[in-house]
């Protein structure tokens, strides 16, 4: 079957715009759109730029975005994209500069990563502490085995809505290695609350709005946004709760317990508390709101069968907190 | 044989978007659907709970599931928000029977339980099967044919997909099928299956309303006239937000925002009373002159 391959082309140097060029194949059963693109550049044209190795989704060179979505060029079949789009368009990786083509820079994903200081720390020589265990149990490696999964190949970067607008946020692969180490029992205490106390900053875990994008993408089953979400519980369990996004979480759960439901008149209130200049911030909106009938009322009664709900959180707290 | 269902309205709908359940209440029954309320519902956690305390958000959740059970009726959702994290609730509760147990130990304190027996659907999804389009084409009154429409599915509704299982995350469709079944046409644009910010908003308000604005600039580029969106948290950084995204992406965007059930409501002649439009920031006054001057032509004609 002969094929139509739209390929992005952009050589920064030279091109104002990255621009589409059309490529014709005859493809097999079974092609990956990898295979396509080495096709098509050892047949028909040789400044085609792409960056790949073990062609077995292995080494995490070739993401890019196929019909829209991030992807490993290796993995992905050219049959399935067909049947799931209608055709076959490749772009590079999003939200990472472009070096040529499809390879993109991925300086700034390395330097994230580094950022989280991704090896273990040392307790200090004359530490009184109690020393931390030398080796792991498999129920705790299975913890971090997920993570541990990453193949560094930025489809979760690129994919990620929050670091489309903010580039300077850590993004979901950092902050998914970072909870490794969180989840280590190797890791000296004190050393995972200075990780903690490091990641609620801005650009840290609180910047993720929870889009699941790069759960969906990571082609290793990674999850990193459930990892995020492991390292925010971590901040709340460590005391780190005086952040916005910590007060967020704590409020609801609050509201949630008292009333039975979230009433979004209070929520501005538990999420901000007393910062003056904050309230003044929000409060022309809240205004609008009222006049649109659109502020529900503060003091309404919990729902029916609230005694329930609250059994629910005492019964769960007691089960996971034995004192 | 009308289809009925639990509807758990959840608290945006009965909170700071009433509109929605309005709108909900004014159309169901022209396409129908009989619902009975789930009042004594709790919120589902919307991921917040869960970030704190997984297993209480699945309790909750299968408190729920455990009065639409005892009517021996499927959950009908009205948020993107409540249906993804149900949704995924539901389904660990069905396949870990360890869970279920768990749960079930501590809602029997109060005799409740629940079997698993549950089926959690959005809207969207009743009306694209269940209903059908045909049923939905045979109640258009008023064809949205003078407007360019965006869908704006939001997260939850399409991620992860292996927790939800209705539309292609890569690809959705439902949304534009029901554009096109009240004769409207649907605009392709980037930001159609992206991220609204409003989980952020509170405390991250720069990036969640740039994330918003992005958005709707592109569908505003594309021509759209309005934008619709299944999910009322959504609607809520789209619509109260507006004017400040705008400012964010250095764009005038008045772009009017319709909750699904609205525009299902507008095209099948439902007054613009009964589906609480005067309750949005940004007017619709530009949609509601059209349908309404069509409505006109038809009671003249």
């Amino acid at each position: 079957m002969r094929l139509t391959f739209t390929l992005t082309r952009f050589h920064p140097e030279r091109d104002a715009h990255p621009r589409d060029e059309d490529y014709r194949l005859e493809v097999n059963r079974g092609m990956t759109v990898l295979d396509a693109l080495i096709r098509i550049k050892n047949e028909q044209d040789g400044t085609l730029s792409l960056r790949y190795s073990c062609r077995s989704a292995i080494c995490g060179s070739c993401a890019m975005k196929i019909n829209g979505t991030e992807k490993l060029a290796c993995r992905t079949s050219i049959r399935k994209e067909l049947e799931r789009h209608g055709q076959i368009r490749v772009a590079p990786l999003g939200n990472l500069p472009v070096i040529k083509d499809l390879a993109v820079d991925m300086s700034s994903f390395w330097s994230k990563i580094k950022d989280v200081t991704p090896w273990l720390s040392r307790p200090a020589h004359n530490s009184t502490v109690q020393p931390s265990p030398q080796s792991t149990s498999p129920q705790d490696s299975d913890q971090f085995h997920n993570v541990d999964a990453c193949i560094m190949c930025g489809a979760c970067v690129a994919a990620c809505t929050s670091h489309e607008v903010s580039r300077d946020f850590a993004g979901p692969a950092a902050l998914a290695k970072a909870d490794r180490f969180i989840a280590d029992p190797r890791e000296p205490q004190a050393a995972k609350r200075a990780r903690l106390v490091q990641l609620e900053q801005p650009h840290g875990i609180w910047d993720c709005t929870r889009c699941n994008f790069c759960v969906e993408v990571c082609p290793k089953d990674v999850k990193p946004m459930e990892a995020i979400i492991r390292l925010r519980r971590a901040a709340i369990e460590a005391g780190l709760t005086s952040t916005g996004g910590a007060r967020h979480i704590t409020g609801f759960v609050e509201l949630v317990q008292k009333e039975g439901r979230l009433n979004e008149a209070l929520m501005p209130l538990k999420v901000i508390g007393l910062n003056l200049g904050r309230l003044l911030h929000v409060l022309p909106l809240g205004i609008r709101m009222l006049l649109k009938g659109k502020v529900p009322n503060p003091l309404a009664p919990p729902i029916a069968g609230i005694a329930q709900v609250r059994t629910i959180f005492t019964q769960l707290r007691q089960r996971t907190k034995p004192s | 044989m009308p289809l009925r269902y639990a509807l758990y309205p959840g608290c945006a709908a009965k909170g700071a978007t009433p509109e929605l359940h309005q709108s909900t209440m004014a159309v169901i029954g022209r396409l129908g659907i009989e619902v009975v309320e789930l009042a004594a519902a709790s919120c589902c956690g919307a991921g917040v709970v869960g970030e704190a305390d997984p297993e209480a958000a699945l309790a909750l959740n299968a408190r729920t599931f455990a009065q639409a059970e005892q009517l021996g009726l499927d959950v009908m959702t009205i948020c993107g928000t409540c249906q993804g994290v149900m949704g995924a609730a539901n389904k660990r509760l069905k396949q870990e029977p360890a869970v279920l147990e768990r749960v079930n130990r501590v809602l029997e304190r109060d005799g409740m339980a629940y079997r698993g027996t549950v089926q959690v659907k959005h809207l969207l999804w009743i009306v694209v099967k269940e209903v059908g389009l045909q049923r939905l084409a045979e109640q258009v009154r008023v064809p949205m044919d003078e407007f360019r429409i965006a869908p704006f599915y939001g997260c939850y509704i399409l991620r992860p997909s292996w927790d939800l299982g209705f539309d292609d995350p890569e690809n959705p469709t439902s949304l534009e099928k029901v554009i096109r079944t009240v004769k409207g046409e649907p605009v392709a644009y980037a930001g159609r299956t992206k991220c609204c910010g409003f989980p952020i908003i509170l405390e991250k308000e720069a990036i969640a309303i740039t994330m918003a604005g992005t958005n709707m600039k592109d569908a505003k580029d594309e021509g759209a006239d309005f934008m619709v969106t299944p999910c009322p948290l959504c609607h809520m950084s789209l619509d109260i937000y507006q004017e400040r995204a705008g400012k964010a992406v250095h764009a005038n965007l008045s772009l009017p925002i319709l909750h699904l059930p609205q525009l299902l409501g507008l095209a099948m002649g439902v007054p613009p009373k009964d589906l609480g439009l005067s309750r949005h920031l940004v007017p619709v006054d530009s949609i509601i002159r059209v349908t309404e001057q069509r409505r006109t032509q038809q009671r003249l004609a």
